[in-house]
């Protein structure tokens, strides 16, 4: 896994609530048996008419979005279905890290898995942040791992929290099965006593 | 005297490996569910990593999310789709996992298979990269849905690092009325909590009113709570739990049985226990209800309308004009005025036995509305084998009704089961989000009944008004 330290990057405002799996990655990509090649079909509803165009209105197919690594959002983000297919469409497209008042349980735990930072903010702050990077196309975040805040160059900074263990996960990048592979005896001994 | 403790704490505290400092706690799983879409990544993981499958005795397969539900024999015509079905099949050989593929008389929807085998038990705890895992916890197990990262987990080491979740206890009481059924319960609670009311949460659901339903009821009770955002549902084993148990392929056998059955006992929340979160729902004033927009909270009762915009709550306002939108409608506009063309009775939240004995009920000697296609769609091979015994294909292939092949089908549209852009649809399962049922689709939630006598009228109406012939 890439870990996650200190990231700067452009932002992409998506200004909705309840943002849910299916829109992240639809249906019709869940029939891939490759954990790669997800992001030119992330919110592909969203960024195509249904003739199969461009929808020049959606931000992610505005000039802005190119090479933009943060995705700024609303509550309950990634709700729905438990496909990771989603969390891999967001980092294959370029996202580092998505900042919302709140995440979806088993979408929160499949960004950690795979690099991808989920950053809670305060409603305010994510309100904050929006306004700050509509009115500004080239504006950009600073999302600080190791002093779990984020900041930009104009004055906005707060802080966020996360488990201890998932952000030490992301800062080394680390193999979590490797990491449960090392109690192996306590498993072998959890699966004896339970036999008896 | 010990703390009393909940019936999460108890399962939780039965299935910690260990504690290994600075790190989540070690939770065992009892029981791995596994299905095509979301465990090809996870067994191209193991290969990578050299590493095989822990415990393949507790890893069961089967396909259900790809799979056509037209007659078997029928070849799966998307190649992508039929490579992926593929895929599990020599991942199951490879890993030595049993598998009940596309031709097993057992195949079906991994959520009503699971129960159905007797393979889901009280007291486990059981996984799956499937949202809907919570279903399971309708025989008090702690079931939850997982990503691929951590099927591959489960597979590697039949753990998962997990932070204890917190638990919201929903008190229901007094019981639901005539025609108002364990979905109805569902969407009231959905309604009342939010779609992320439960977040961080598992749900106990408690009361009179859970009490009297079936499993079959619980399980779509349970099916749902991750609409609400909770890890999982789950309701303490009783006797209803056990008489559903006894016999079944899996379930323990003779003394076995007694032992288990006195061991599952154990398995209630203790009087005066402590909860995170506590909810109290009324059943009894509850009305058959209705989605009307692109979230399962957006939800009225059969006799009322799609709401205006001052009728919503300050957080609920934003969007609604996009939502109201997508889904063709206008504000204000009564619920039994709204006129569907297609309807879908199946899914794991509505698709076994009860579920179809209660929708065929409705639909005996009545015809389905010309302008409506219909399809039903039992959640297993059992299911419906048990269906045609009793005669109810019969009853809705008479009504106009397509009887079809087990699989999660329409529910999110991942085989040819879809609808076209604007179609509206009265739909048993679980999730309206926009496309969910097929890109520019209109997803109304509703219970088998309801969906039943939608077909056949040709737009809601009030179950409970219903002239069953």
């Amino acid at each position: 896994m890439q870990p996650f330290r200190i990231h700067t990057g452009r932002v992409v405002p998506l200004d909705r609530a309840n943002i849910d799996t299916d829109q992240i990655i639809p249906k019709q990509f869940l029939k891939r048996i490759e954990r790669t090649g997800f992001g030119e079909f992330v919110f592909f509803d969203w960024r195509h008419t249904p003739d199969g165009a461009l929808d020049r209105s959606f931000v992610l197919n505005q000039p802005r979005s190119k090479g933009a690594t943060v995705l700024v959002t609303g509550k309950n983000f990634g709700c729905g279905s438990s496909r990771e297919h989603a969390v891999w469409a967001l980092a294959d497209f370029g996202f580092r890290t998505v900042v919302a008042p709140s995440f979806a349980d088993i979408f929160a735990t499949n960004c950690a898995k795979n690099g991808l930072l989920a950053v809670v903010l305060g409603e305010k702050e994510v309100s904050d942040i929006m306004q700050r990077t509509t009115a500004a196309p080239d504006y950009q975040l600073t999302v600080d791992l190791e002093q779990c805040r984020v900041k930009d160059n104009q004055g906005f900074s707060a802080i966020f929290a996360i488990d201890e263990f998932t952000r030490h996960c992301l800062l080394e990048g680390l193999d979590e099965i490797g990491l449960t592979l090392e109690q192996e005896a306590e498993i072998a001994a959890y699966e004896a006593r339970r036999q008896t | 005297m010990s703390e009393p403790r909940t019936l999460l704490d108890k399962i939780w505290t039965d299935h910690v490996v260990c504690l290994p400092p600075g790190r989540l706690p070690l939770l065992y799983i009892d029981l791995h569910w596994v299905h095509e879409v979301t465990s090809p990544q996870a067994f191209d993981g193991l290969r990578a990593a050299g590493r095989g499958v822990r415990q393949p005795g507790r890893t069961v397969a089967t396909v259900d999310h790809n799979v056509p539900t037209t007659p078997r024999g029928t070849p799966i015509t998307d190649p992508i789709a039929a490579l992926q079905v593929q895929t599990l099949e020599r991942n199951a050989q490879e890993f030595g996992i049993r598998l009940f593929d596309i031709d097993s008389p057992d195949q079906g929807i991994v959520h009503v298979i699971g129960p159905e085998l007797g393979l889901t038990q009280p007291g486990m705890t059981l996984v799956c990269g499937d949202s809907h895992t919570s279903t399971h916890g309708a025989l008090g197990a702690l079931a939850f849905g997982i990503g691929t990262s951590e099927v591959e987990h489960v597979l590697a080491t039949q753990c998962l690092p997990q932070r204890k979740p917190k638990s919201m206890l929903i008190q229901v009481s007094g019981r639901l009325g005539e025609g108002v059924s364990a979905k109805d319960l569902a969407l009231a609670v959905i309604r009342q909590i939010g779609t992320d009311g439960a977040t961080g949460h598992v749900i106990e659901y408690a009361g009179e009113a859970v009490r009297s339903l079936s499993i079959e009821g619980r399980m779509t009770l349970c099916n749902m709570s991750i609409e609400a955002g909770a890890r999982a549902g789950m309701v303490a084993p009783d006797e209803v739990t056990f008489a559903y148990l006894e016999g079944r392929r899996f379930a323990p056998r003779g003394r076995a049985w007694d032992e288990a059955r006195a061991r599952w006992r154990h398995f209630r929340s203790d009087p005066g226990a402590k909860y995170d979160a506590v909810v109290e729902v009324e059943a009894s004033p509850l009305a058959p209800l209705v989605t009307w927009g692109t979230n399962p909270g957006m939800v009225v009762p059969v006799t009322g309308h799609v709401p205006q915009s001052n009728e919503l709550g300050a957080g609920e306002a934003a969007g609604v004009a996009r939502m109201l939108d997508y889904m063709g409608l206008e504000p204000g506009t009564p619920i039994e005025k709204i006129r569907i063309d297609r309807v879908f009775i199946g899914s794991c939240t509505n698709s076994r036995l009860e579920d179809l004995r209660a929708a065929a009920r409705v639909a005996k000697g009545y015809r389905v509305a010309p302008q409506v296609r219909a399809m039903v769609v039992p959640g297993s091979q059992a299911v419906k084998r048990a269906a045609e015994q009793e005669g109810l294909h019969r009853i809705f292939q008479e009504a106009g009704f397509e009887w079809r092949e087990s699989g999660c089908s329409m529910c999110l549209g991942m085989n040819p089961d879809i609808l076209q852009p604007g179609e509206r649809c009265a739909s048993t399962s679980n999730r309206n989000f926009e496309g969910r049922q097929g890109r520019g689709g209109r997803t109304h939630l509703v219970s088998p009944m309801m969906a039943a006598a939608a077909a056949i009228t040709g737009h809601f109406i009030d179950i409970r008004n219903w002239q069953f012939r």
